[in-house]
């Protein structure tokens, strides 16, 4: 892995840099290893995939990096920014000023419409961009004013990733964006995550099952087991417009 | 144990919050219940055990003189068990440590204890002995006022005629559980005793030998009260009877009757609105746990459990909590109806008090606590059963959620979106916001009916003490003298103003209706004891006619222009025709007023009076005390400052134990709404919280949305609240409305902001409890998991 590094140091700083992450969730008597020392640095504008299976510890990967999780030892630089060192307080400005995420259940507010779900972000944001552009972003400028309950799955999907990139984050992280949804819908879903980083330059980590998504990736990261099995990058990502699965 | 079982007290414990707000307030209903049942139990059982044992009269009159045969005629009449002559006369008591004279009522007994009506409890020292005519007995309440100890020596004016009297027992009798003076309002035991002197003794000083001038009657279960009157009133009207009456015009009796009644009030009243919002709080408790169970249930059908299985689950967590209600309310209202019985024990005087909860006062409050539990749960519950299976397992659709009102006039673009959040959520589930704003509202009821007490008694006392009643203090005179008297009066050092009155006892029918009131006759120019109407306005009894309390106006159904039929208890005892000239708004007692020139003639006398209020110089007053303790024709004085003592002591020691109950529940019930409704609302509303908290949202901003909620139910209940405490006080002022007093609908400003004030801290305290959570909010395990 150490080389891994090396191969990417050249000319980009790293957006994150892991140092012997390391999360343990303490049971009576059997302890449960879900990250076992990560050393990993990500870079700023690369789009990347973490595979695995259930349990290999690419979610928990996920959420320490998004400030949503601590980990039990080791270290997360968030460029010069020691995660691991923050309170929650700070962790939250963090959330707020940087990360954009994406779940696989979309977990809009229903009470709101979708624009206004934008609006929730862009309201707390210093220089975001106005929910009718970030809706125009993922192609769902003509629903703008419905209520999730209105909403198919792949527009709630793609609100979800209007809502956050409409901050234009540094960081987007998608746990299994298009893991509730059918091939097409999904594919709609990655192209609008592919978009707005593109877009926006944002560094966009994206978690999931489906070994085909990978293609979109410029690099794949393989979990196993709570370490890192294997890293693997793509010489020509594919636009996500042409995976099928 | 089997699973479902396990399944139950691991839901029971997950909701143990709620649970235990939903139990408290459960506890709340049932205490009130018990306490006021029991209360009321132990004080019918002691007054039924102490008037059988100590043979409490049923009929009571008194003549001016009439020979002990007639007594034994009376004692012939069909229906009557016993007919006993006595000797009750009001005298001026002189003690010595007291600057004032004391006003005393002696009752003639038979020494030796012959007596066999109205019997006494000694509870110090001995009976009166035969052969010793200044012995007295005195009431308990009098003896402690003034640390009376057995052989001290008093001085009574007797028939004009100072004498010593010495102590030599202390005593109680069902006849004075409730020992006021006439005039009075609340007993005094300082000012007012009773004294039992022997039979001889005061034959002689009120030269009444072989005569009697108090009847008392006990009579068979199957007499008739009005016809034996009607009897006694014929026997005794050529001696100068004034009308027997039964036990419900007995002063102490009719009070006792009353604080029963008002006890009976409390039980009807209080309870309902305490076991209505649990039924709420279980209704919405209930169907949310049971909407996060819906898979569950889904599945437990799909293995084949029955509607009723799977209902009777749900059904037996509500009686679980409602049965650890039930044993917190039977709990508190034992330990509060004992402390409500001790207060009786000191207001009222009983030689005993039996304290005890009935097996059906717990009975009855389990069942109706109960009741309510079931019914506020079932429709829930019944949703639960009914829903098919495979739609149960099957995730809801997401809430259909609609801009609401305020943003569709034209609001929306002032609110930020939690704004949006926080009112559309609110406009979503209409009813529970509503029933939410409803539990919270009785809560600032209840807090303002419990205030309510203290000003209307407050007002009350105001009113009395220093609207109408404005004299120092009231003088009666044994006979009734011309007015000359006044000038005698004047005369005493220390006395700045005097004005006279008249009153006399009649009998006033209108119809088949009629009452026995005391009518006073007023000069038009009074300054000191003024009849004042409701607005404030003194009112002056025209030169005709009469002038009616309200609450006597009721009673007999009389209206501004009919005609009474008024016949005076007194003197040449004229039956006269009277117009109703007015109708006045009283708080205390039966009024009925008249020009005291008009009351002269209507009884066919002279310039007569009664008595006298007078305005003293409080400077000089040890020396008006010590001429007055020398006037002999003095009958009864009354010290305005020390009846208003009396009365604040009262209210310190007897509204406030139970003001503080009534504040103590309402801040429950408080607790318990807004609670629950918070806790619901976070359980509901965590995805959506957890979802901010992830985009970014602070802990503080995420908690303004819950807080922002609560904030909004609580400031609309305020007012609605502050409405139904003064339709509660109302309700109250109809049932206190009682013959004795009457409560003046008044709130105080202050009360309607301390009600507001502990609401909202109730808000705030709740508001931080369930906040405390928002901050341990599993991000994570929220957004992973489906809605």
């Amino acid at each position: 892995m150490g080389d891994v590094q090396k191969d990417n140091a050249g000319s980009r700083a790293p957006v994150f840099r892991t140092v012997g992450l390391t999360k343990v969730y303490r049971g009576d008597g059997n302890d449960v290893w879900a990250l076992r020392g990560v050393d990993l640095a990500l870079y700023e504008g690369e789009t990347l995939v973490l595979l695995g299976p259930s349990g290999s510890g690419k979610s928990t990967f996920l959420n320490i990096l998004g400030g949503l999780d601590h980990p039990s030892s080791g270290q997360v630089f968030f460029r010069r920014q020691e995660l691991t060192a923050l309170d929650d307080n700070a962790l939250t400005r963090y959330r707020r000023d940087h990360i954009g995420f994406v779940f696989q259940f979309y977990n809009l507010i229903p009470s709101l419409t979708a624009r206004e779900n934008v609006a929730l972000v862009t309201e707390i944001a210093a220089n975001p961009l106005s929910p009718e552009e970030a809706l125009a972003l993922v192609g769902l400028e003509e629903r703008m004013d419905h209520f999730p309950a209105q909403l198919s799955g792949g527009e709630q999907q793609r609100v979800a990733v209007a809502r956050s990139v409409a901050k234009r984050p540094d960081v987007l992280l998608c746990d299994e964006p298009t893991g509730a949804l059918d091939s097409a819908t999904g594919i709609s879903v990655l192209e609008a995550i592919e978009g707005a980083s593109r877009e926006l330059g944002t560094t966009a980590v994206i978690i999931t099952h489906n070994a085909g998504i990978a293609a979109m990736a410029d690099r794949v990261i393989a979990f196993a087991d709570g370490r890192i099995a294997g890293i693997t990058v793509n010489a020509e990502k594919l636009p996500a417009r042409t995976i099928s699965w | 144990m089997t699973p479902l079982n396990k399944k139950l007290y691991r839901d029971l414990w997950h909701i143990r919050g709620q649970a235990l707000a939903i139990a408290v307030v459960i506890a709340g209903g049932i205490a009130t219940l018990v306490m006021a049942l029991s209360a009321l139990d132990s004080l019918q059982e002691t007054r039924r055990a102490f008037s059988e044992q100590y043979r409490f009269a049923h009929v009571f009159a008194h003549a001016k003189r009439a020979p002990d045969w007639v007594a034994r005629e009376i004692g012939a009449i069909p229906g009557v068990l016993r007919a006993e002559g006595r000797i009750v006369q009001d005298i001026i008591i002189d003690i010595a440590e007291m600057q004032e004279p004391a006003r005393g009522r002696v009752v003639s007994r038979a020494a030796g204890g012959q007596t066999h009506l109205n019997d006494i409890v000694i509870r110090r020292g001995r009976d009166l002995r035969h052969g010793y005519p200044n012995e007295v007995l005195v009431n308990e309440a009098f003896a402690q006022a003034h640390g009376l100890q057995l052989g001290d020596v008093i001085h009574g004016n007797f028939n004009q005629r100072r004498r010593a009297l010495k102590v030599v027992g202390v005593a109680l009798s069902p006849e004075f559980v409730y020992a006021i003076g006439p005039g009075d309002i609340v007993p005094d035991g300082r000012h007012f005793g009773i004294l039992w002197m022997s039979r001889e003794a005061l034959e002689a000083a009120y030269d009444l030998k072989g005569a009697f001038n108090n009847l008392t009657l006990r009579l068979t279960r199957a007499a008739s009260l009005a016809e034996v009157i009607v009897q006694v009133d014929r026997l005794l009207a050529p001696y100068g009877g004034v009308g027997a009456y039964g036990r419900a015009d007995q002063l102490s009796d009719a009070f006792v009757t009353s604080e029963m009644e008002q006890l009976d009030h409390l039980a009807v009243v209080i309870p309902p609105v305490f076991l209505l919002i649990a039924a709420f709080l279980f209704n919405v408790v209930i169907a949310r746990i049971i909407q996060a169970d819906r898979e569950q249930i889904g599945l437990l059908k799909a293995f084949g459990y029955s509607n009723i299985a799977v209902g009777w689950q749900y059904l037996k967590l509500v009686l679980l909590i409602t049965g650890l209600g039930i044993l917190i309310g039977w709990a508190m209202g034992a330990w509060m109806g004992y402390a409500v019985t001790g207060l009786y024990r000191d207001f009222f005087r009983f030689p005993f008090l039996y304290f005890q909860v009935d097996p059906s006062t717990l009975a009855i409050s389990a069942f109706v606590g109960i009741f309510s539990a079931v019914i506020g749960a079932l429709s829930a519950v019944r949703r639960a059963v009914t829903i098919a299976p495979a739609v149960a397992m099957t995730p809801p659709m997401p809430s259909a959620y609609r801009t609401s009102l305020l943003e569709n006039l034209g609001l929306a673009r002032f609110l930020s979106q939690p704004a949006r959040m926080i009112l559309r959520y609110l406009f979503r589930w209409p009813l529970r916001a509503t029933l939410t704003i409803t539990g919270i509202a009785f809560s600032v009821a209840i807090l303002v009916m419990s205030l309510f007490f203290f000003d209307a008694v407050n007002k009350m006392m105001d009113i009395h003490f220093f609207e109408t009643e404005r004299q120092d203090m009231t003088l009666t005179f044994v006979d009734v003298r011309t007015d000359a008297a006044r000038s005698n009066i004047d005369d005493l050092p220390g006395v700045l103003m005097v004005e006279t009155f008249r009153i006399a006892r009649a009998k006033l029918r209108l119809g088949h209706r009629q009452e026995r009131v005391g009518i006073i006759g007023i000069d038009g120019d009074m300054e000191l004891s003024r009849l004042v109407d409701v607005d404030g306005r003194v009112v002056t009894p025209p030169p005709e006619g009469i002038v009616l309390s309200e609450k006597l106006a009721e009673l007999l159904v009389a209206r501004k222009g009919d005609i009474l039929t008024v016949s005076t208890l007194e003197g040449r005892r004229l039956v006269r025709q009277v117009p109703v000239v007015r109708i006045v708004r009283l708080y205390i007692g039966l009024g009925a007023y008249m020009d005291r020139r008009a009351l002269n003639r209507l009884m066919g006398e002279g310039d007569i009076i009664s008595g006298a209020h007078v305005l003293t110089d409080s400077k000089i007053e040890p020396t008006l005390y010590t001429s007055l303790k020398g006037v002999p024709a003095l009958l009864g004085l009354a010290v305005r400052r020390a009846a208003l003592n009396v009365f604040s002591a009262m209210i310190r020691e007897h509204l406030h134990t139970m003001i503080f109950f009534y504040l103590t529940f309402a801040a429950l019930i408080a607790v318990g709404v807004i609670y629950n409704s918070a806790r619901i609302s976070l359980s509901e509303r965590a995805r959506e919280l957890a979802s901010l908290r992830v985009l970014g949202f602070t802990r503080r901003e995420v908690g303004t949305i819950l807080a922002g909620e609560l904030a909004i139910l609580t400031f609309v209940a305020l007012p609605l609240g502050c409405i139904a405490g003064y339709g509660l006080a109302g309700l109250l002022v109809n049932l206190f409305d009682t013959k004795l007093y009457r409560l003046p609908l008044y709130i105080a400003d202050s009360s309607y902001g301390y009600a507001v004030l502990m609401v909202i801290g109730a808000t705030i305290g709740s508001a931080w409890l369930v906040l405390r959570r928002v901050a341990q909010l599993d991000l994570i395990a929220v957004m992973k998991t489906r809605e």
